[in-house]
């Protein structure tokens, strides 16, 4: 309410209906609150990956035929390094002995897909993919896969570090205590066009055969 | 300016007066809004000031997010606003906002310059606010030139040629001129660069300081109305003009309800007819920019296009580029080449109206035949209407002075709803 | 309402007089044909771009478009799409390019085929429509065809087996030239059918269509969207400002 519409300046004084112009006022400004909603709708949504980016975020199919055991390779899926490890029998035994040194050994708290969740956080056992950047701030994690190394002391069943913070992880990506990081590594989806196809990105590699 | 809160006014209190004494923003408020009186009887041609300002800020807004996704580059360029249109989510809405937002400015600007051809809103005492006005219309001409030239299309392409070759007509310095402006041999990479810097900074910035200055004159001098009459020599016993209202909360709601006509209209064009038939958006643009084919048929956007026949008017290059140009400059003077003694043509006589209304007719005319190809029958008219053009200025002074003096009443004429 | 706009934005078209749009060339009848595009069939669409792949992608890409985006938006399954559409090796991803290397076909046809993607932007339908319906047979040319809405064109007629090969009837008009002089003009009159192709008249008209259908809709790929958007934006403006009116009214009724 104005000054001015209390005391006009001319005339008599006017039959002024207080609840209208409330009720006017509330419902025209919440109309126009939806509306500005609405206007910012599309500006925010510019910001999504657009449809190119979508397109080179398509899965990425990579060749593990050549991997020897104990090998690690790094792939590129969505801007992101994707570690692949063949595992040696010897690494796979040594992954169900520290349970106590972790601090999510059964990955409850950690992201994965549901046919990642056992204990080697992989769909075959040999087999580990990775998304390679350190769930603490993103560096990415070395690998130190040999048992006893020197930098990480005569305990250490191999596993990865990240330089940057001192994270620990072992050689199924779970995170030890007494590291910054809280989680494990996070494993993408992925899945097997054949034996030797590893597709990232889709938990189906039959069904997002030429899908973007 | 010491104390920060008129101890004459009423003081708020709370955190509205601790952030008083600190920033003076109630006294901000209530001198540009709820204090500033404005005359009761605008009518609807004054929409179109706070129009200008809504697509203002919606170029703005809509330019900064195009910003993010465009390249400005001869090789990126065009494929990047294709990227905008096609795959970045909501960019074909943000880019079809921003193009018919150049020319929504431009219509809102020229109903607001109309206004004041009507009511003599250009005398004295708003000369300055006239004047200030004209910048932002010279600026926005700037503008909406280098914007058109980003997307890189044919016509971007070849409209720099034809405006940027403008500047060759300058005795002696011209050749030169155009090569520094150019920064290449051609139009190039660096025209394109330079354009793209001025076209998202330089000029968006001093158009947003012209137009602060632009409000401070107009609240300095107050607001002229349909009458032409200066509300503020009948003041009440306050000192309040009697036939003046608060702008807040009155003429906030009264442009609301501009704005929301003016978004219907704009919707309609962005999401039905985006390029208005080739008005909006010129068919020759969506062909990525060629230096060895020039457009069958070179227009500039429909805002510029009577000033460019104007140009194509006269025969001689250096001659028809001073008189368009001279077309701009004599809207600069307006304040003093309308002699009247009253402000609004409604106060004028018949010679008067006569005369303006056929300088309008002149400019529509003129307008369209800067779209129309340079051959038979529109070069005789252009040439006809161009003089008609000169013809409203150079008259204007004796008719005003003769016609423009009858009776004005003593209060605005207005009847209550 | 769609329609007055559509038929508002055609009237300020025609005051306009779209140069860029005017015909040129022999004058004749041809100069007046007009595309019918209908953008909202989706059939049509469909069977253009099937029909643009087989017939026309050898040569013109349509580089601004994906596969993926044209499954989408014209409900294409992946299964289609792997079948009729992409070519063998490309992915879903990928734009419409063309296999056919720039420098070659520059040898070729002396001039590199344009790319589609704005055609009709940039062209308009009906230049289009007139171009897929006016090669005639002209013995000087290399390719043995010409055509009226692009005289001179390097592009040899693709579709003669479909249309068939047709020569074209010239009569001589007189024109009053500048000064009054009487000049000789020469104008088409009418086509003649030599050899008959595989579709009847009616039937490329329809297959015309359906490649304009398709070429319009991968000018703007958004404009169904775009326009299915903009009927709730309006309504939902129009709601606005009414309420904005009764709430002007109500407080104008202070001010006498």
């Amino acid at each position: 309410m104005s000054e001015y519409a209390a005391h006009p300046p001319v005339g008599e004084e006017p039959e002024i209906d207080l609840t209208r112009r409330k009720y006017l006022t509330v419902a025209t400004s919440a109309v126009g609150a939806v509306g500005v909603g609405f206007m910012l709708t599309p500006f925010l949504a510019s910001w999504k990956p657009s449809e190119r980016a979508r397109a080179a975020g398509a899965p990425a199919v990579v060749d593990v035929s050549k991997m020897e055991a104990g090998q690690m390779i790094t792939a590129n899926w969505r801007k992101q390094p994707i570690y692949i490890v063949r595992r040696t029998p010897e690494m796979l035994a040594m992954l169900p002995k520290h349970d106590a040194e972790l601090k999510d050994p059964t990955s409850t708290d950690s992201v994965q897909p549901e046919y990642a969740g056992n204990v080697n956080r992989s769909r075959r056992d040999d087999l580990l993919v990775l998304v390679g950047i350190c769930t603490h701030l993103g560096c990415l994690p070395k690998q130190h896969f040999a048992a006893a190394d020197p930098q990480l002391g005569a305990d250490w069943p191999g596993g990865f570090f990240c330089v940057c913070h001192g994270s620990k992880f072992d050689m199924s990506g779970r995170v030890f205590k007494g590291s910054p990081a809280s989680v494990n590594l996070v494993v993408p989806p992925y899945s097997f066009e054949d034996d030797n196809t590893l597709v990232i990105g889709t938990d189906d590699a039959g069904a997002a055969k030429g899908v973007a | 300016m010491a104390t920060v809160v008129d101890p004459a006014k009423p003081k708020a209190k709370g955190l509205m007066g601790w952030i008083d004494e600190r920033l003076p923003v109630s006294d901000f408020v209530r001198d540009h809004l709820t204090g500033y009186y404005a005359p009761k009887n605008f009518n609807f041609w004054y929409y179109f000031g706070s129009l200008a300002l809504v697509v203002f800020v919606l170029q703005i807004f809509t330019g900064i997010f195009l910003t993010m996704h465009y390249k400005p580059s001869e090789l990126a360029a065009f494929d990047s606003v294709e990227y905008i249109m096609r795959e970045v989510e909501y960019g074909w809405l943000i880019r079809y906002m921003h193009s018919t937002g150049a020319s929504a400015f431009f219509i809102m600007v020229y109903l607001h310059m109309t206004r004041a051809f009507l009511y003599g809103s250009y005398k004295r005492p708003r000369e300055l606010l006239w004047l200030i006005g004209m910048l932002i219309y010279v600026a926005l001409m700037a503008e909406a030139f280098m914007g058109y030239v980003l997307p890189w299309g044919n016509m971007s392409f070849w409209g720099a040629q034809v405006i940027v070759n403008l500047f060759g007509t300058i005795p002696v310095v011209g050749p030169g001129l155009v090569e520094w402006i150019r920064g290449d041999f051609g139009i190039a990479d660096a025209t394109l660069n330079r354009f793209f810097s001025f076209h998202v900074i330089a000029i968006p910035f001093a158009l947003a300081m012209l137009i602060v200055l632009h409000l401070a004159a107009l609240h300095t001098t107050g607001s002229n109305n349909p009458d032409g009459i200066e509300i503020k020599k009948n003041k009440d016993k306050n000192g309040i003009p009697v036939d003046g209202i608060p702008f807040h909360p009155y003429y906030t709601v009264k442009d609301i309800v501009g704005v929301g006509v003016f978004l219907t209209l704009f919707a309609i064009v962005v999401f039905f007819v985006p390029t208005l038939g080739g008005l909006f958006l010129e068919p020759p643009n969506f062909e990525p920019a060629n230096a060895l084919s020039t457009p069958l048929h070179i227009a500039p956007v429909w805002y510029f296009t009577a000033f460019y026949a104007i140009l194509r008017a006269v025969p001689d290059q250096q001659f028809g580029a001073l008189l368009m140009a001279l077309a701009v400059v004599a809207f600069f003077f307006m304040p003093w080449l309308d002699r009247a003694k009253n402000n609004s043509m409604r106060y004028r006589g018949m010679v008067s109206k006569a005369h303006l209304g056929m300088f309008f007719i002149t400019f529509i005319v003129l307008s369209y035949l800067g779209l129309q190809p340079a051959e038979g029958i529109y070069v005789l008219l252009a040439r006809i209407f161009t003089a008609l053009c000169f013809a409203y200025f150079l008259l204007l002074p004796f008719i005003s002075k003769a016609d423009g003096n009858g009776p004005v009443p003593e209060r605005v004429t207005y009847h209550a709803h | 309402m769609r329609t007055k706009i559509v038929l508002l934005a055609a009237a300020l078209a025609a005051t306009h007089g779209l140069a860029s749009f005017a015909a040129v060339g022999i004058p004749g009848e041809w100069q007046h044909w007009q595309a019918e595009v209908e953008i909202n069939n989706l059939a049509s669409r469909q069977r253009g771009a099937r029909n643009f792949v087989a017939y026309c992608s050898g040569c013109h890409s349509v580089k601004y478009l994906r596969y993926s985006r044209l499954a989408k938006d014209l409900d294409i399954s992946t299964e289609q799409l792997e079948q009729f559409l992409l070519p063998p090796g490309a992915k879903a991803s990928d734009y419409m390019t063309t296999s056919m290397p720039a420098a070659d076909a520059a040898t070729w046809f002396g001039i590199a085929p344009p790319d589609l993607s704005l055609i009709t932007r940039s062209k308009g339908a009906d230049h289009v429509y007139r171009f897929m319906k006016t090669f005639y047979v002209d013995p000087s040319t290399p390719s043995g065809v010409n055509n009226l809405a692009l005289e001179g064109t390097a592009m040899p007629h693709v579709l003669a087996s479909l249309q068939g090969l047709q020569t074209a009837v010239f009569r001589n008009e007189e024109h009053r030239g500048e000064g009054g002089k009487p000049v000789t003009v020469k104008a088409w009159e009418k086509f003649q059918l030599d050899v008959p192709g595989t579709l009847s008249e009616a039937e490329y008209d329809l297959f015309v269509g359906d490649l304009i259908n398709f070429l319009q809709y991968a000018g703007e790929p958004a404009q169904v969207t775009r326009q299915k958007l903009g009927v709730w934006v309006v309504l939902f403006l129009l709601v606005f400002t009414s309420l904005a009116y009764f709430l002007k009214r109500e407080y104008w009724r202070d001010v006498r």
